[in-house]
């Protein structure tokens, strides 16, 4: 069981989570950085699992319980945005979306 | 009602507040009885003051009551608490009485203005603040009532506020008088640094340890009390602060009468006569207050020479009074200086209400020159003015024969003698003498100078004559307490403050000695020697001269100022004093108010950074405000550069 090094985990993780970001700030479709956002949640949940392993203890994998219910949760709401916003503005680019000023 | 004695203020001051509050609603004789009605209860307490204090033994005077706690931190501890001395109780007598006899008045004079309710509730408060200042039992106290009075002389004096003269006049009083309060604050506060109390009581115990400051060694002393006097100096219009008096007669004629010429401006005669303790413990303060005196009182009495308004002779002449007043305390004879006082609060005040009521019967006319023959159509009138005249003068057997002859009795030979300013004395005498009577020739005897059609003159209403025969009555009668000095005794009046003024009898005592007054042993001795003395004289003199100005050669006056013009101008022009302190303190004072506080120091410093600092924030708000665009994806930029810059924060500090 320990072939694997943490690094290695970590690793992954930053890479998957560094991809995200990049996604979100460049990417234009906003169903595509809903995605990122996904792979972002995704990374940190692979860091608390490699963390949780490699500590012998459990509170890393409530965390991940925790991050998924709030993934699926974010998902259902940001969808539903998304879905709004493609029948008023029939587009999804998030350019269009820019009212969120004073 | 001496263990209760604080009512005896507080009287006058629900009357102000019930006519101040619910007055303006109310008929015309409601307020007269909530206005008139205090003050006859405040005497009626004064009175029955007097009966008790009369019963005390001489031990328990003075008599200290002190109430509850007023101001108590750390180590300064001030109570209410009053001092009820014979000087406290010839003072309540005078302020309640006089006062009394103007409020009367008053509802006459009165009876025709406009803001009726408002002139007695302004009445009563300044009777309130005006018992306070002569009850207190402390500085502190006194500096309540001293302040106050000021404030319902300030009201007073601008009671018709829409005429922009009287709002001036009240601003000026106002403003002069506190250039003197600033001295009196200083005093006060050196005499908390030197005896660490303000309780009379704790003052005067502690000035004994004190040494007489002779003038080669001046101390703490003679700086308190020349302190103290500039306080005085202001609020009884003494050189160099005495302007705001003359204008203060823009104020009603009772007000004048009751402010202006019986109490309040005497509040700086009776402070320094309380303070008489410290006072004979400097000399050089005490000469000051004397030369100050005798110069004031024979400087306004060459102004009122050639007034032609007949309120500004009485002005120029209370402030030439008042100096005779402190030429009294000066020269150690503090009694005669009170005497004084009681008898101007007489006379002063009578004349004052005789000028309202000639002002009334002439419709408001105040020139003397469009007056003339009026002594038959208002009889009673002139017979109290003429009265009050003979007082003020100095006519044997008159209050003012009593009175001022002490002053110039102690200026001549008293404690601290100096003929220089016995000189000046007499010759105010002399003058005053004749203002006087040139005032009552030229308003009451020779030719008519007004339009009998215009002005229909009228005696005044009972209320307002029957106050003026009562203070006839005590212009005439109330020297009378001196006349045992004729035999060669003290009178009783002395005798009776002398318990006030021990410490400087003593002095006087220890030092050069007081001559006795005069020397006649029987009655009739007596007065024949008190009819020799100089000042009668003078005061004949004075008559004669106005009498042959006036009445004899009534083409005179004009050829004596047009051979004399310069002098005459000088005069009329009141030598030129309120043009130098214009030219001097008030318009260098407002050129650096306006082009360095108000341009300068408001408009650059204070507005400039003020509006500098909101520039700033408004630009600043204006550069940020760019940063949010609405577009999603930058924000989601600051997010990352914000984790990113938070987190490398927290690595670079856990990695050290």
């Amino acid at each position: 069981m320990n072939g694997v090094p943490i690094s290695y985990y970590l690793a992954l993780s930053g890479i998957l989570f560094g991809l995200g970001v990049v996604a979100f700030v460049f990417k234009r479709n906003i169903i595509t950085i809903l995605m990122s956002i996904e792979l972002m949640l995704n990374a940190v949940n692979l860091a608390f699992v490699a963390f949780s392993r490699a500590l012998g203890q459990f509170d890393g994998l409530i965390f991940v319980l925790f991050v998924i219910v709030v993934a699926a949760a974010e998902a259902v709401v940001g969808l539903a945005i998304v879905l709004q916003v493609a029948r008023n503005r029939r587009s999804l680019n998030i350019e269009d979306v820019d009212q969120m000023k004073s | 009602m001496l263990d209760h004695i604080w009512i005896l203020p507080l009287l006058p001051l629900a009357g102000a507040a019930l006519n101040g509050l619910l007055g303006r609603r109310w008929p015309r004789e409601m307020v007269n009885f909530c206005g008139v009605g205090s003050v006859t209860l405040a005497f009626a307490a004064a009175l029955e003051v007097a009966r008790e204090f009369f019963l005390l033994a001489p031990g328990q005077i003075p008599l200290v009551k002190s109430f509850w706690p007023w101001i108590a931190a750390g180590q300064f501890h001030v109570d209410f608490s009053f001092f009820i001395d014979q000087l406290t109780l010839v003072m309540l007598l005078v302020v309640t009485g006089v006062g009394l006899l103007i409020h009367i008045y008053s509802t006459g004079y009165m009876a025709h203005e406009g803001g009726y309710y408002r002139f007695f509730s302004y009445m009563n408060l300044f009777m309130f603040f005006m018992l306070t200042l002569v009850t207190a039992g402390s500085l502190a106290q006194l500096l309540v009532g001293w302040e106050g009075v000021g404030l319902c002389s300030y009201l007073l004096i601008s009671f018709f506020f829409t005429k922009k003269s009287a709002a001036d006049a009240g601003k000026k009083a106002f403003i002069t008088t506190r250039i003197g309060d600033l001295g009196f604050m200083i005093g006060i506060l050196l005499i908390f640094w030197t005896f660490h109390s303000l309780n009379f009581t704790e003052i005067f115990a502690g000035v004994a340890s004190f040494p007489v400051e002779t003038p080669g060694h001046l101390g703490v002393m003679t700086w308190i009390c020349l302190l103290l006097f500039a306080g005085a100096v202001g609020k009884s219009a003494q050189l160099p602060l005495y302007v705001w008096l003359p204008d203060a007669m823009e104020g009603p004629t009772p007000v004048s009468a009751l402010i202006h010429a019986a109490t309040m401006v005497t509040a700086g005669v009776y402070m320094v006569a309380r303070m008489n303790f410290l006072y004979v413990h400097a000399p050089v303060a005490l000469l000051t207050v004397a030369v100050i005196g005798a110069v004031t009182a024979f400087y306004a009495a060459t102004i009122a020479l050639v007034q032609t308004d007949i309120k500004k002779v009485l002005a120029y002449s209370t402030i030439s009074q008042l100096g005779y007043m402190f030429l009294g305390c000066g020269v150690g004879a503090f009694s005669a200086g009170i005497f004084h006082l009681m008898t101007h609060a007489f006379f002063k005040g009578l004349l004052f209400m005789a000028a309202g009521s000639v002002i009334h019967a002439m419709g408001g006319e105040q020139d003397m020159r469009n007056m003339g023959g009026l002594a038959r159509k208002i009889p009673w009138t002139y017979g109290t003015m003429l009265a009050a005249t003979l007082a003020i003068t100095g006519m044997p057997f008159f209050s003012g024969f009593f009175s001022k002859d002490a002053i110039l009795e102690a200026a001549a030979s008293g404690p601290n003698p100096n003929r220089v300013l016995w000189a000046l004395g007499l010759g105010g005498a002399l003058l005053t003498s004749f203002y006087m009577f040139r005032l009552l020739f030229l308003t009451f005897h020779g030719e008519r100078r007004y339009d009998d059609h215009s002005v229909h003159v009228h005696e005044s209403p009972a209320s307002m004559v029957i106050p003026l025969v009562i203070l006839a009555i005590l212009s005439v009668g109330g020297g009378w307490f001196a006349l045992p000095k004729l035999e060669g005794g003290a009178n009783y009046f002395f005798r009776f403050l002398s318990p006030v003024f021990h410490a400087s009898d003593e002095l006087a005592a220890s030092g050069r000695g007081v001559e006795p007054m005069a020397v006649g042993t029987t009655l009739a001795a007596g007065i024949a020697h008190a009819l020799w003395q100089p000042a009668v004289g003078v005061a004949l003199l004075g008559f004669l001269i106005a009498w042959w100005f006036y009445i004899a050669r009534s083409n005179a006056p004009r050829r004596l100022a047009e051979s004399l013009h310069g002098a005459y101008t000088l005069l009329l022009n009141k030598y030129y004093v309120d043009k130098i302190y214009g030219s001097l303190v008030i318009r260098p004072l407002l050129w650096i108010s306006t082009n360095v506080l108000w341009h300068g120091v408001d408009e650059s410093v204070i507005d400039g950074a003020v509006n500098g600092s909101a520039k700033t924030v408004q630009s600043t708000g204006k550069q940020l405000v760019e940063m949010e665009s609405g577009n999603v994806r930058s924000y989601a930029t600051w997010v990352v550069i914000g984790a990113t810059a938070f987190t490398s924060l927290l690595l670079w500090r856990l990695g050290r």
